[in-house]
């Protein structure tokens, strides 16, 4: 019982024990980042001056504001990236179950694979993988 | 499995589905090779035809034919639906031809997306499960929204497509919150295992199952743009193109119909009542605000846009009489609204040419002077959107109210004839700009002879219908007995 | 209090902190590495609903790509200004009083429920024996083909989407 839910299929019931490195490793790598920096806050002087705080650019006087406007083409990229991320990510049970599926299962992911094809030349075509 | 000895037949009751996606998926490629959108345009209505074609073949003839494990189904209710997005996709393509080039945007994308759209659509309408419906109002939306958007250089265009966007999504996060909350109760997606689930078990006066009809009504009132979801509609369909103003006041509130009454008759069937105490105020709140705050625009967009939030609440007044003969009265007025709507956007787009947008209402007057024909035209299908007889938005209106008389909602009836009434200021003012009023200063207009087609093909109908309804009553008693 | 319980706290707990500091933060940057803590923990949540897929796609499309999507957007517009701004529109009182309602009504509601549907074949101890991956593949590529399919032509149009209305000149 949670706030008055019955459980059925609610976290509590299951426990996902073969992540239990997956777990550990971020613990530790939790630790291992911040160790140090604590380690740094507790040893080291404290005598800050303008300079001392500025960005470092490889010794040079810092120039202009880090943040600027990046170009649009950027976003195009990154959205043809998810696009065929999410295709990739519908592989993976393909992929495992394919001695199941068959031949049917192998023309449906064609189809699939086919649809988002034309996606693919009609980008290219378009010009959008270009760097312009 | 089953899966194994499935055959291609399968795919015949999607055929027309696959014909449309077909065609848009070649009108991609068609457009890195042709230049001239014509041959586009072209293309997609001969596809768009011949879907048309494959559905009237099959429509009335069999009872409904599901395929894909329950998932989608070939009945009278879809194809009838579909017959409105055939329609209302062939006549947006005529009168976008000419219009995108004015505005500069002429891209081949433009059709195929309008195909993606329409066959997101057909599939909003053919599903019967839960996620096929979400899917199909996604394809659906999504091609809307960069169809809105398409004026690349327009910052009108580019903030309805955001606007649009941005509330098309929250309406989408209502539809799935309301369909888990149902998978939750009920262990399933499919429409009709919900109903016999309910009607088995009896919950019918489950809590949960009355959040999430709420919550779809939501979601289904933010798609046919119901008051008080319609706050989008304005903004939208004002900085549109004008073609896609008229296909998405057309063609998404169908699809919203469509699913609004396949899911609330067959999933919600047991909690009926319920449901159509929820819709009457929605109905009555959509006549309301559509039909006053439409008085007070100057614009002749904006003006339409209330006025479709206005014919949503009374095609709602179908689905609240909450009979088989109620859901058709309202197929017939979503039929007719395509028809008289769409003609209405054709003549607006006439009036737009380059350097001149003419979208504003006294760009009207006195047009009856110079362009007697446009006027003319312009008139019927003002009369038609009011309900006066002898027009087809008469007989729309005429069998919606009598649905809703039939079921004993006598006082609603009364309240949407007197809105009625009410718009009938504002349409007439239209009709009275151009016909009373000296012309201020020379109106050219853009005519083509696909958007003369489209005109003629819609003014026939508006008066045909209007005269005769017989035929297209029996056209659509056919849909729910099939 | 068992093990699982504490965990599931001190993940909920995270995932509700994290979405309020991604909504309340002035720099829309910090937002979105908030926004990744999020993510990795309903990830968390994910593994222990038994959907390790899901955990992974959260992983691999959300954190992936979706966050990097927002980064670029982010650096696109620039927002130096926005952060000199007021964070909310002055209606937000209102906002907080309906959310609160909603919420208040739906744990009611959530509260008295009491019937479940009949749990279906893929029980924990199957999908154990079977593979997570594999049941999911059996799955999707038979019943749910339609849908498959169709996740295919959204995936399109939001190619179309993203040429026509971001490409700086098209043809």
């Amino acid at each position: 019982m949670f706030l008055g839910i019955k459980a059925c299929g609610m976290p509590g019931t299951y426990i996902p024990s073969n992540y239990l490195p997956i777990l550990i490793i971020l613990i530790v790598a939790t630790l291992v980042g911040l160790t140090p920096l604590i380690l740094g806050v507790l040893v080291r002087p404290k005598r800050p001056y303008s300079i001392k705080l500025s960005p470092y650019e490889s010794g040079n006087p810092p120039v202009g504001d880090t943040r600027y406007k990046f170009s649009v083409k950027f976003y195009i990229i990154a959205m043809l990236f998810m696009v065929f991320d999410v295709e990739a990510v519908f592989l993976y049970p393909w992929a495992v179950a394919y001695d199941k599926l068959g031949l049917y299962g192998f023309i449906e992911m064609m189809l699939f694979i086919f649809i988002l094809l034309i996606g693919y030349i009609y980008a290219w075509e378009k010009g959008a993988l270009e760097w312009e | 499995m089953s899966f194994l000895n499935l055959n291609f037949m399968y795919i015949k009751p999607i055929a027309p589905e696959l014909i449309i996606t077909c065609i848009a998926l070649i009108l991609m490629l068609l457009d890195l090779i042709v230049r001239r959108k014509e041959v586009i345009a072209l293309v997609g209505i001969i596809g768009t035809t011949l879907a048309l074609y494959l559905t009237f073949k099959v429509y009335g003839l069999a009872g409904p034919q599901t395929v894909f494990n329950g998932m989608f189904v070939l009945d009278g209710y879809s194809s009838f639906f579909k017959f409105i997005f055939y329609i209302n996709a062939i006549l947006t393509i005529c009168i976008s031809l000419k219009y995108m080039e004015i505005e500069k945007a002429a891209y081949g994308e433009y059709y195929a997306l309008l195909l993606f759209a329409t066959a997101g659509m057909m599939i909003i309408a053919s599903a019967l499960d839960l996620i096929v419906l979400y899917l199909g109002i996604e394809l659906m939306s999504l091609s809307t929204y960069i169809l809105v958007g398409i004026i690349r250089h327009d910052t009108k265009s580019n903030e309805a497509a955001i606007k649009y966007f941005l509330l098309g999504g929250f309406s989408s996060a209502f539809l799935l919150y309301g369909a888990s909350l149902i998978y939750g109760l009920t262990g399933t997606t499919n429409i009709g295992a919900i109903a016999a689930f309910i009607s088995e078990k009896g919950f019918a006066g489950n809590q949960m199952l009355l959040l999430s009809m709420a919550l779809f009504t939501v979601a289904f009132g933010f798609k046919i743009a119901a008051a008080p979801f319609h706050m989008w509609a304005p903004d939208a369909y004002e900085g549109a193109p004008t073609s896609i103003t008229a296909f998405m006041s057309v063609g998404p509130k169908a699809a919203g119909f469509a699913a609004l009454g396949r899911v609330f008759m067959v999933a919600f069937s047991s909690i009926k009542v319920e449901w159509s105490t929820v819709l009457i105020p929605l109905a009555v709140l959509s006549m309301c605000i559509g039909n006053i705050v439409a008085i007070s625009q100057t614009n002749i967009k904006r003006m339409l846009a209330y006025s479709s939030i206005a014919h949503a609440g009374y095609a709602l007044l179908g689905v609240i009489a909450g009979t088989n003969s109620g859901l058709s009265s309202m197929m017939n007025y979503m039929f007719i609204y395509a028809f008289m709507n769409i003609g209405a956007f054709a003549v607006v787009i006439m009036l737009r040419r380059e350097g001149f947008k003419g979208e504003d209402l006294s760009d009207y007057e006195g047009l009856a002077k110079n362009h007697p024909l446009a006027a003319a035209l312009m008139l019927v299908f003002m009369f038609s959107l009011t309900g006066i007889p002898p027009t087809a938005g008469f007989i729309a209106k005429f069998y919606v109210f009598m649905e809703v008389i039939k079921t004993g909602h006598v006082l609603l009836a009364v309240i949407a004839v007197l809105f009625s009434v009410a718009s009938a200021f504002f349409y007439l003012r239209v009709v009275m700009y151009m016909y009373m009023k000296e012309p201020r200063g020379e109106v050219i207009l853009t005519t083509s002879a696909p958007i003369c087609i489209a005109l003629a093909v819609t003014a026939l109908i508006v008066i045909v219908f209007g005269i005769f309804p017989s035929s297209l009553l029996d056209f659509v008693s056919l849909a729910i007995s099939g | 209090m068992t093990t699982l319980q504490i965990f599931f706290i001190y993940f909920a707990v995270m995932t509700t902190l994290s979405s309020i500091l991604v909504i309340t933060r002035k720099n829309a940057v910090h937002s979105v590495i908030w926004m990744l803590v999020l993510f990795v923990h309903i990830a968390a949540i994910y593994l222990f609903l038994n959907a390790e897929l899901l955990a992974a796609i959260q992983i691999i499309v959300y954190a992936g790509a979706i966050l990097v999507l927002y980064l670029f957007v982010i650096m696109l517009l620039n927002l130096r200004e926005e952060d000199t701004k007021k964070k909310f529109l002055s209606q937000w009182p209102l906002g907080l009083i309906t959310g609160v309602v909603f919420i208040m009504f739906f744990i009611l509601i959530l509260g008295k429920i009491t019937v479940f549907p009949t749990p279906g074949k893929y029980s924990v101890e199957f999908i154990k024996s079977e593979g997570i991956m594999m049941t999911i593949g059996k799955v999707l590529y038979t019943e749910y083909l339609l849908p498959f399919e169709v996740v295919s032509l959204i995936l399109l149009v939001a190619i179309i989407g993203a040429v026509v209305l971001a490409k700086k000149k098209i043809s």
